[in-house]
């Protein structure tokens, strides 16, 4: 019997230093997971944690990780060549088939741009996909910021706005996302329009209220969550709030379901 | 077909099944209970009739055959995990009604919560039959019937216990060869109508009234009662919670086992993730998180009943004296003070 838990070696192929503390693993792997899926990165010893697919193609994909838990930290000390083990994908993904045609805002908080950027890589590549696209990327600070190439690539492809918290930089915004929502022009966008969000909890759900104050339709927000997880498979409770589980529901939800749900 | 054995032939039918089976039943652990000099009752393999405790409840649930406080789930080297094997010989497990259905419970959990059918459930339970204990209503702590967990047709046989011996139905035909040569004797098993303590399920299908419940001060009380233990899910027929932990072994640390533990989200951290804040922090949201699973999440996701059978064993345990029907009907309290105030809006 082919245990569909079981974890499989896979070889790191790279490792890019997206700043201190964020590194962007490259793995061989022939899995084709959805934009928005995660998988969970095992590691003898030490155990297993859930990570978004934050790009993907032909035989790797990558996961960009924040060295601050056990698993994160033995990692980090990982180099080309070495072991990774694998096992997914797992969950619903961005649901990118409603997003085709339509006027699509990005708002994503931190390290909350990894489970969007294999989406934004693909909607860069294809830029017929979508009516159009804006992208409201916040950071904490200068150093946290991610994706550098992949942000100045994008600022061609897309409206852009770069905000960092509370530091000045040039070319950038300062402020929290949400003193954006704002500026996109949603009255231009009919009823054509789709919003994805990913970030932090507080950050999504203070950009939540901040679309809807802005007029913004409840059925046409998604947020992707991130909760602790041991299977990822809806066993193990860890993920479970009320009656949906993160792992199989998610990582992805309609704010419809999202706004309501308390952990 | 139904049987009276003596005590002597009611141990030579389960010798005679024991070549067959695995026999679980409950079993006393002298001087191992909660205070000094008493036994604690769980669930193991037995060798013979004297072995087993019918008088009583156990204070721990049948689940523990099936999904173990810990199971070695894989074992692995340093480039391969490889799924640990299940012991082929099957189980006969002797269990009372709420124990029997709370396994409908656990297997909704693990088999149909998704695609995926849980392998390490799955290879147990399908080799698991049950004999029905006999339940005279429980102790002043069981409310199986509130629950509707009081009856089940998911037998095997059905057992009678007394201190002259015991009385047996086959209703599996397959068992009947063990009992060639034992005195017949007609044998219905009869059901718990009543308990003495009854719980009134809270009335939660009004989206409005769970937001409101979930807010209310009824659970910072037990911030101050709650000590966060766990005891209460260890002892629960339902839970199913797990986590993994990892096991090397001492002399090669590249290789080693993983292993389920059975976890508790009444416990600090269980819902905590690497560099964050805990999302439940308090004893009072811990319980609101379980207790809400128990009577609303739970039935919302999979439907027909409660993940609750009345077994009372939580109550039990709880080294704070907290009775979960105690804390049902203050939830009860709750919602009838919340739908009046919503009504009176």
């Amino acid at each position: 019997m082919i245990n569909p838990v079981q974890p499989q070696a896979c070889t790191i192929l790279s490792v890019t230093k997206e700043s201190r503390h964020e590194w962007t693993f490259r793995v061989a792997s022939d899995v084709k997971p959805d934009h928005g899926q995660f998988m969970q990165l095992s590691i003898p010893m030490i155990g297993e944690a859930p990570i978004s697919v934050s790009a993907q193609g032909d035989g790797w994909l990558e996961f960009t990780i924040r060295s601050v838990g056990k698993v994160t930290n033995v990692i980090f000390q990982k180099q080309a060549g070495d072991t990774l083990f694998l096992r997914g994908p797992y969950g619903k993904g961005w649901p990118v088939e409603q997003f085709r045609d339509k006027h699509l805002l990005v708002v994503t908080g931190g390290t909350g741009l990894a489970p969007v950027r294999s989406m934004l890589n693909m909607l860069a590549a294809n830029p017929d996909y979508a009516k159009s696209v804006h992208l409201i990327c916040g950071f904490k600070n200068e150093d946290g910021i991610v994706f550098q190439n992949e942000l100045a690539a994008w600022k061609q492809k897309f409206s852009v706005i770069y905000t960092l918290d509370d530091q000045v930089k040039e070319g950038w915004r300062t402020g929290l996302v949400t003193a954006f929502i704002k500026d996109i022009p949603f009255e231009s966008f009919g009823d054509e329009y789709a919003v994805a969000v990913a970030g932090p909890p507080a950050m999504m759900k203070f950009t939540g209220l901040e679309l809807m104050k802005n007029g913004v339709a409840p059925e046409k927000v998604w947020m992707s969550f991130e909760r602790k997880m041991s299977c990822a498979v809806g066993k193990c409770g860890h993920c479970r709030i009320d009656e949906v589980y993160v792992c199989l529901d998610g990582p992805v939800f309609p704010y419809t379901i999202a706004r309501d749900l308390v952990d | 077909m139904g049987f009276s054995l003596s005590a002597a032939q009611a141990d030579a039918v389960l010798h005679a099944l024991k070549n067959d089976y695995r026999i679980f039943a409950p079993k006393r652990f002298p001087s191992q209970g909660r205070y000094s000099d008493t036994d604690i009752i769980r669930y193991e393999e037995i060798d013979g009739f004297s072995d087993i405790v019918w008088e009583t409840k156990s204070d721990y649930p049948a689940k523990e055959v099936i999904t173990p406080i810990q199971q070695t789930i894989f074992y692995f080297t340093e480039d391969e995990y490889r799924a640990s094997k299940a012991k082929e010989k099957p189980i006969l497990l002797l269990a009372r009604p709420c124990d029997i259905n709370a396994q409908q419970i656990q297997a909704k959990i693990y088999c149909e919560n998704g695609d995926y059918e849980d392998l390490y459930y799955k290879r147990i339970r399908e080799r698991v039959k049950f004999a029905l204990m006999d339940c005279n209503g429980g102790d002043d702590t069981c409310f199986c019937v509130s629950m509707e967990a009081n009856k089940t047709d998911d037998y095997a046989l059905a057992l009678k216990f007394s201190p002259e011996g015991l009385l047996v139905q086959v209703k599996d035909e397959t068992f009947t060869p063990y009992f060639t040569g034992m005195p017949q004797a007609d044998y219905t098993p009869a059901f718990v109508e009543e308990n003495s303590l009854k719980v009134n399920i809270p009335d939660l299908d009004d989206k409005a009234v769970r937001l409101a419940l979930k807010m209310h001060p009824m659970w910072q009380e037990f911030n101050r009662r709650c000590i966060s233990c766990g005891a209460c899910t260890v002892a629960c027929s339902t839970c199913t919670c797990f986590t993994t932990r990892d096991l090397i072994y001492g002399d090669n640390p590249e290789v080693g086992e993983r292993r389920r533990v059975a976890a508790s989200c009444q416990i600090a951290g269980f819902d905590q993730m690497a560099g964050q804040r805990e999302i439940r922090s308090t004893a009072g949201d811990r319980m609101r998180y379980k207790v809400l699973h128990k009577f609303h999440d739970y039935k919302a996701r999979f439907g027909e009943r409660h993940m609750c059978v009345g077994c009372g064993r939580c109550t039990h345990r709880c080294p704070e004296l907290i009775a979960i029907s105690a804390t049902v009907n203050k939830v009860n309290a709750a919602v009838e003070e919340i739908k009046a105030g919503l009504a009176g809006q």
